[in-house]
């Protein structure tokens, strides 16, 4: 081989990607070569494609849809199964990735189109789980109480959650014959009650996830920490839950006026 | 079934694993071992076991009650998970799915091993050395037994290990580690007593 035939040989990179039409339409994989160019990721090769959108057997075909939002692995919208592994696409470097790459959408979720799907469900659970602070009211409550230097440094590993769906993807107990939230939303309950004023609606969010497909849902398979994208340290979270559970339990039956 | 009921129930399905039915079964396996001592040792521990005061109570509240809430609820269990050892192959994931595969098995084997003694001895037969040696003269039923007290002992050590996390006493990920290592001498130490009675048997 001569230096002038490098040259102009295109080295290429090959995709297969699973496609679907619509919500409830019949999902197919299509294959795409697409130009190598240095320090590409997933996004965007999409987005090479998007640009000039012709399969691999030279068909003119419809772009590739897909979810992005910050593209620095904060936002959790690009989420998507990569190589069998559900990841963000935009931290995912394709010098780092065995060809063919192989693209699926996280199937734990509606897919809407192609690599889009819904993760509504997990915005629907910090809701159910009341992931948040209620301060609001008519007059300035003051300063609330401080928060030891060492639990803020751990609360602050668990705040943050993007809310990305790698770990629903990854727990063999969130599927279609299971109403288990997952491990994300039952770490923000976590959070949430270590703060010094969140701790005051503390049982309230204990028993939110002492409801059907809460807490007692988690198998302990411990996939989801081996795949949480942000190291949150998810298992530990669901243990300290189940501790916390348990007193609530027994203060529920049996009554207390500590934290009621 | 009445709604927010889940997280009791699964409370209750890892607390009779443990207590009562993991008792009677380290309980189970200690007086079997003693067919080691001979066929008089074992019909006299088997003897003292079935002239117990109240036993029907005993079988039926701490035995059977217990086991097959926990069995039924744990099949429900098994089948709402959709194992994926092949996209996770972490050690937790294996034993996530062992847990339930040595579930079924498990509730196979003990029904059939209670078809075969315990409702055998209320139809008239008699349960001792004999009846145990019979059983065991065949091979495919001796391999049977040997892989049900094996299912059945990792089962319990391992539903031992998420009791702790379950009830909220392994927390941290060191804990759970030791927990592990704990759990699993349980596993081998329960193991060598079950095997050792069944081969003084044969």
């Amino acid at each position: 081989m001569t230096v002038k035939e490098t040259m102009t040989e295109q080295k290429t990179i090959t995709f297969i990607i699973s496609r679907q039409d619509e919500l409830n339409s019949e999902s197919y994989t299509e294959e795409f070569k697409i130009p190598y160019r240095p320090n590409m990721n997933v996004i965007s090769a999409l987005m090479e494609i998007r640009r000039n959108p012709y399969n691999a057997r030279g068909e003119k075909t419809t772009p590739i849809s897909w979810d992005m939002g910050c593209l620095e692995e904060v936002c959790g919208a690009c989420s998507m199964v990569i190589n069998g592994k559900p990841r963000q696409s935009c931290t995912a470097l394709i010098d780092q990735l065995e060809q063919p790459i192989r693209l699926e959408p996280m199937k734990t979720f509606p897919v809407v189109r192609d690599l889009q799907v819904d993760r509504s469900r997990m915005f629907d659970s910090l809701k159910k789980v009341k992931a948040w602070i209620p301060i609001d009211g008519t007059y300035d409550l003051g300063p609330g109480p401080r928060m030891p230097e060492k639990k803020r440094q751990w609360a602050y590993e668990l705040s943050k959650c993007m809310t990305c769906g790698v770990c629903l993807e990854a727990c063999p107990n969130v599927n279609s014959k299971s109403d288990f939230i997952g491990p994300a939303p039952l770490s923000q309950v976590r959070l949430f009650n270590a703060h010094p004023t969140g701790a005051m609606n503390k049982s309230e969010r204990l028993e939110s996830i002492m409801g059907d497909g809460g807490l007692a849902s988690c198998g302990n398979s411990q996939n989801c920490v081996q795949a949480c994208p942000k190291g949150i340290p998810l298992t530990t979270s669901i243990a300290a839950l189940n501790r916390d559970t348990s007193f609530q339990m027994f203060r529920g039956f049996f009554g207390s006026d500590k934290e009621a | 079934m009445a709604e927010n009921r889940e997280f009791y129930l699964r409370r209750l399905h890892s607390l009779v694993g443990v207590i009562p039915v993991g008792i009677f079964l380290i309980q189970h396996l200690v007086v079997n071992h003693f067919a080691t001592r001979g066929e008089q040792a074992f019909n006299d521990a088997s003897h003292f076991m079935e002239s117990l005061p109240f036993r029907l109570f005993l079988e039926i509240f701490i035995i059977f009650v217990p086991l097959y809430f926990h069995a039924i609820y744990g099949v429900y269990i098994a089948f709402t998970a959709k194992n994926n050892a092949r996209r996770y192959g972490t050690f937790r994931n294996w034993m996530f799915i062992l847990q339930r595969f040595t579930g079924i098995f498990t509730l196979i084997f003990v029904t059939w091993h209670i078809w075969e003694t315990r409702i055998q001895a209320a139809l008239g037969a008699e349960v001792n050395f004999h009846m145990m040696e019979s059983i065991l003269a065949d091979p495919f039923m001796l391999a049977f037994y040997i892989a049900g007290v094996i299912s059945t002992v990792f089962h319990f050590a391992n539903g031992l290990w998420s009791f702790f996390v379950t009830w909220g006493i392994t927390v941290s990920p060191r804990s759970q580690l030791i927990s592990t290592y704990v759990t699993m001498i349980v596993f081998i130490a329960l193991s060598i007593v079950g095997i050792q009675a069944i081969f003084a048997f044969v």
